[in-house]
């Protein structure tokens, strides 16, 4: 008869594929309400979902249906002072709604349609048509990276290897297996000797004879040895490759007197982005902030961004540092390597050749992708000239000028557009 | 058997006539087991004849799944479904909309949705107005009877489902969200209004499906062979006209004769207009379904009350729920939108019980057919008979106009100023019961549009005539919906809106 069924636990997310194919639909609307609201967004608290508007006539579906005007005639309820034959000056609005059904649903929704992107669809979005170069070329190689992992057992291999409680194991079958002849026999033997001592005296040759029997049984028993070299057994381990995703990205910011809080903001919130665009691409990613003036160090997140030093500017110092630490801690077959530098471009004269050669003998040919972003309203400084050269011969080099705030989202989108593979 | 669960219920309700079934409001499998049975003997008491009910509680997430996809448990994909239920599920978050308590689908055992966060009151409210109330409607209503097939409307959606996203794997999901698109446009114009349509059922679907296809495609080509035949030469002194006379279904007119469509196009548009078929009965009765539904849970609530099954705090909750949904803002209340049809129909449901139970003079004068007569068997009738717009036109009695204090405007663009054409005295009664039930006329409420001819032997356009309505236009929107039109036929589509007299009043072609 009837039934009472709990549905409670059946798939609540029925709708996720209509809600995909509606954001789908109006995905244009949706980026440009999200670059929008990009803008406007402070760039801490760039991590979370957010509220995106569509105008309600871009998405309404269209049906025949009465407009405006004609003759019509509506019951309503709730009559008070009208007779029949009253004239009434023709209100402003409702007149000509057809069925006031709707009224109330249009209530709130004659503006916008508004809904909620999560976090996840928030930044999908926001890095849409963005990619990490040399991605991936790097992929195909940390293919090789191996991880140990365990395969069983050998009869041979290293003492630290040894697996204690197989090999024991082994050693005691062994053990029983070897005894077990000379114990039936012994057993036999004491049996016999006891019987016999009933009919013969002690000296008797038949007695002596058992007894050197059980001796000598006695003797091999014991001679068995209680661990061989055969018994041994080594835990087995053998390497199989495991694609790694990680990345290291380094942050490298002048912090001579020439560089203001304004331009630290700046390049502060061109990190940021930098950072959450990895974190889409890759499980692991390192940060390493190297801030310098004439000479380089690696601070922590705090000091880079707030601490103000003064002096000149030497910009090879930081690059040395890097070479540095990647030799130190960053092998390159294991890790994505992708460097940021914000400056304002102001180098010690002869300083600018070296970053050049520097660059490119030792960071450029192992680093995944290079951005340089020149915080600055004033011309170019002989930095960007010496650099230029370095853009053309390498294709994971790129620079961008940063003037104002506003322009940090279209740099970055500049710097990481998707470009055709050309080799 | 029979016989002794009759008793059971009997004794049941006798030796249990003292103690309520509840005293908290938290709901167990249990108790809502028990309430059922006893409204469902209390239904069957009252003759309600129903499908059986399968009761399903689900979560308010569930719900709004539920919501978006017009209440059915599956449905093809598509993002006007998303976008809904984004719109519920921002609104909801908000508490800028409540949730329905409840969801009841017109199928066979009748499903109805039990919400997890509703109290025990609810729940049993629920039961009476869905699961009887509804329920007894959806299998004895002559339109749901006539036009829509309660056991194999399941089978259909999950044919509908299965075969709209085969499509898309193999045609792309933007081709077939083009045609859903169009066709959506169109839905309202692919209902038959006086045909009986043929019954849905899943087996049959997929195996005809694809001798529909093949058979409808020679079809199609047939129609549009280029190459001259000897007494169609003959004959061409006149035009031909096609079709021969006016079609009310547009989307069945394009699935049957389009030329360009491909098969597995025409059989999206079939699926989209026989799933608005489903539902045209539901918009022709929403007052007397409502109506139907609501009286029949407070009769029944009642009847658990006075039978000491239900507690004093029971009947309150549900009272005051009961009262919110029944309730009619005036016209000039900021919460006015419309008639509410829970309202209406409600206190017609009742008025008719009461016509027959104590009838006054004037009762005798309106009804002289049935005033005083069986009500259960008068109310019977109503409910198999009728649709919205004949209930109201039949059953609309002076003390209802009265109650609501009824009046009518008569809103005409030729004149400065609106008139209040009828309110409730003598004079108005006839007037306003007229007015109020072609309000419900879907005939009138939606423009009048028909397929009207083909130029087969010139460009193929396709010509639909809108023939006003009290010289009503249609909205601007109608551009757009012509676009639509237009994807599908293949070529030009052009919309003439007629004046009564028969002179064509405005043209607008929609080039493909």
């Amino acid at each position: 008869m009837s039934r009472i069924v709990d549905r409670r636990l059946n798939g609540k997310n029925k709708s996720a594929v209509n809600r995909q194919k509606f954001i789908r639909r109006f995905r244009k609307q949706i980026k440009k309400a999200v670059t929008d609201a990009a803008s406007q967004r402070s760039i801490t608290d760039f991590d979370k979902g957010e509220s995106v508007s569509i105008p309600n006539r871009d998405i309404s579906e269209p049906f025949f249906h009465h407009g405006k005007g004609g003759k019509r005639e509506q019951i309503y309820p709730g009559n008070k002072e009208f007779q029949t034959g009253d004239k009434i000056p023709r209100p402003q609005e409702n007149t000509g709604k057809g069925q006031g059904k709707e009224a109330s649903n249009e209530g709130e929704g004659v503006d916008d349609f508004i809904f909620e992107l999560t976090r996840e669809e928030f930044l999908q979005f926001f890095f849409e048509d963005l990619e990490l170069p040399n991605l991936i070329k790097t992929k195909l190689t940390t293919i090789t990276e191996t991880k140990k992992v365990r395969a069983g057992h050998t009869s041979d291999g290293i003492p630290t290897n040894i697996n204690v409680i197989r090999s024991l194991t082994g050693a005691m079958g062994r053990r029983m297996a070897l005894r077990a002849p000379y114990r039936n026999r012994l057993k036999e033997a004491v049996d016999e000797l006891n019987e016999l001592l009933k009919q013969y005296e002690k000296t008797d040759q038949v007695i002596i004879d058992l007894q050197d029997e059980i001796l000598r049984l006695e003797n091999k028993i014991k001679n068995i040895p209680y661990i061989d070299t055969f018994d041994l057994r080594y835990n087995n381990f053998t390497d199989r490759p495991t694609p790694t995703t990680q990345a290291v990205m380094f942050c490298i910011m002048d912090v001579s007197g020439s560089m203001g809080q304004a331009e630290k903001d700046m390049a502060k919130r061109f990190f940021m982005l930098l950072y959450m665009f990895l974190t889409r691409n890759y499980e692991k990613i390192q940060v390493v902030f190297i801030s310098h003036h004439t000479v380089a160090n690696e601070v922590d997140e705090e000091t880079f961004f707030y601490s103000r030093e003064t002096g000149g500017t030497v910009v090879s110092s930081a690059l040395k540092l890097v070479t540095e630490i990647i030799q130190d801690r960053f092998p390159t077959n294991d890790w994505n390597i992708y460097i940021a530098q914000a400056s304002d471009g102001d180098n010690w004269q002869n300083d600018s050749t070296t970053c050049k050669h520097l660059l490119n003998e030792k960071i450029m040919p192992y680093v995944q992708y290079y951005a340089y972003i020149e915080i600055t309203e004033d011309r170019h400084q002989n930095l960007w000239q010496e650099y230029l050269t370095l853009k053309n011969q390498w294709d994971n080099f790129d620079m961008q000028r940063i003037e104002h705030l506003n322009d940090i989202y279209p740099v970055f989108r500049k710097l990481f557009q998707k470009r055709e593979h050309g080799n | 058997m029979t016989f002794i669960l009759c008793l059971e219920n009997f004794f049941r309700s006798v030796s249990m006539a003292t103690k309520p079934i509840s005293n908290t409001s938290e709901w167990t499998f249990d108790l809502i087991d028990q309430y059922h049975n006893e409204i469902e003997r209390i239904a069957g008491n009252f003759n309600l004849d129903t499908y059986p009910v399968q009761l399903e509680i689900i979560t308010a997430e569930q719900m709004l799944d539920a919501y978006a996809s017009i209440g059915m448990p599956i449905g093809y994909t598509h993002w006007s479904f998303g976008k809904e239920f984004v719109r519920n599920q921002k609104r909801y978050q908000r508490g800028q909309m409540g949730l329905a308590y409840e969801i009841v689908i017109n199928s066979d055992p009748c499903i109805a949705y039990l919400m997890e966060e509703n109290s025990i009151t609810m729940q049993a409210l629920v039961i009476a107005h869905a699961a009887y109330g509804h329920n007894s409607f959806f299998k004895n209503n002559y339109l749901f009877t006539t036009w829509t097939s309660a056991d194999s409307i399941i089978d259909y959606l999950l044919f509908a489902k299965n075969y709209v996203s085969q499509c898309e794997s193999r045609y792309g999901t933007e081709q077939v969200e083009l045609i859903l698109d169009s066709c959506h446009a169109l839905k309202n114009f692919g209902v038959d209004r006086y045909k009986r349509p043929a019954k849905l059922s899943l087996q049959e679907e997929q195996s005809r499906q694809k001798e529909r296809e093949e058979y409808l495609q020679s079809q199609v080509n047939d129609l549009w062979r280029t190459i001259p035949t000897k007494d169609l030469d003959s004959n061409s002194d006149k035009p031909a006209c096609f079709p021969s006379e006016p079609q009310e279904n547009i989307l069945y007119f394009i699935e049957k004769n389009a030329p360009l469509l491909e098969p597995w196009q025409r059989e999206l548009v079939r699926i989209v207009r026989k799933i608005a078929q489903y539902f045209y009965p539901q918009r022709q009765t929403q007052v007397m379904n409502e109506g139907w539904a609501t009286f029949w849970h407070y009769t029944i609530l009642n009847q658990l009350y006075d039978e000491g099954l239900a507690s004093d705090g029971f009947m309150v909750e549900f009272l005051q729920s009961h009262t919110n949904v029944v309730y009619q803002p005036e016209f000039d209340s900021p919460y006015f939108s419309g008639i509410n049809p829970y309202a209406l129909g409600f206190s017609m449901m009742s008025d008719l019980r009461r016509i027959c139970e104590h009838p006054t003079d004037e009762d005798r004068k309106w009804f002289p057919e049935f005033a005083g007569s069986n009500w259960q068997a008068t109310l019977d009738t109503a409910m198999r008979n009728f649709k919205d717009e004949s209930f109201i036109g039949q059953y609309l009695s002076p003390k209802i106009i009265r109650d609501f204090k009824l009046f009518s405007i008569l809103d005409d663009d030729k004149q400065k100023e609106i008139e209040v054409s009828a309110i409730h005295n003598d004079a108005g009664y006839q007037h306003i019961r007229e007015t109020l039930s072609d309000q419900y006329n879907l005939g009138s409420l939606e423009p009048n549009i028909q397929v009207h001819n083909v130029d087969i032997r010139g460009d193929r356009s396709l010509t639909l005539r809108h023939t006003q309505y009290h010289r009503i236009p249609l909205d601007e929107s109608a551009n757009e919906v012509m676009k639509h039109a237009a994807h599908l036929w293949g070529f030009n589509v052009r919309l003439e809106t007629v004046s009564p007299d028969g002179s064509i009043v405005h043209t607008f072609v929609c080039e493909q």
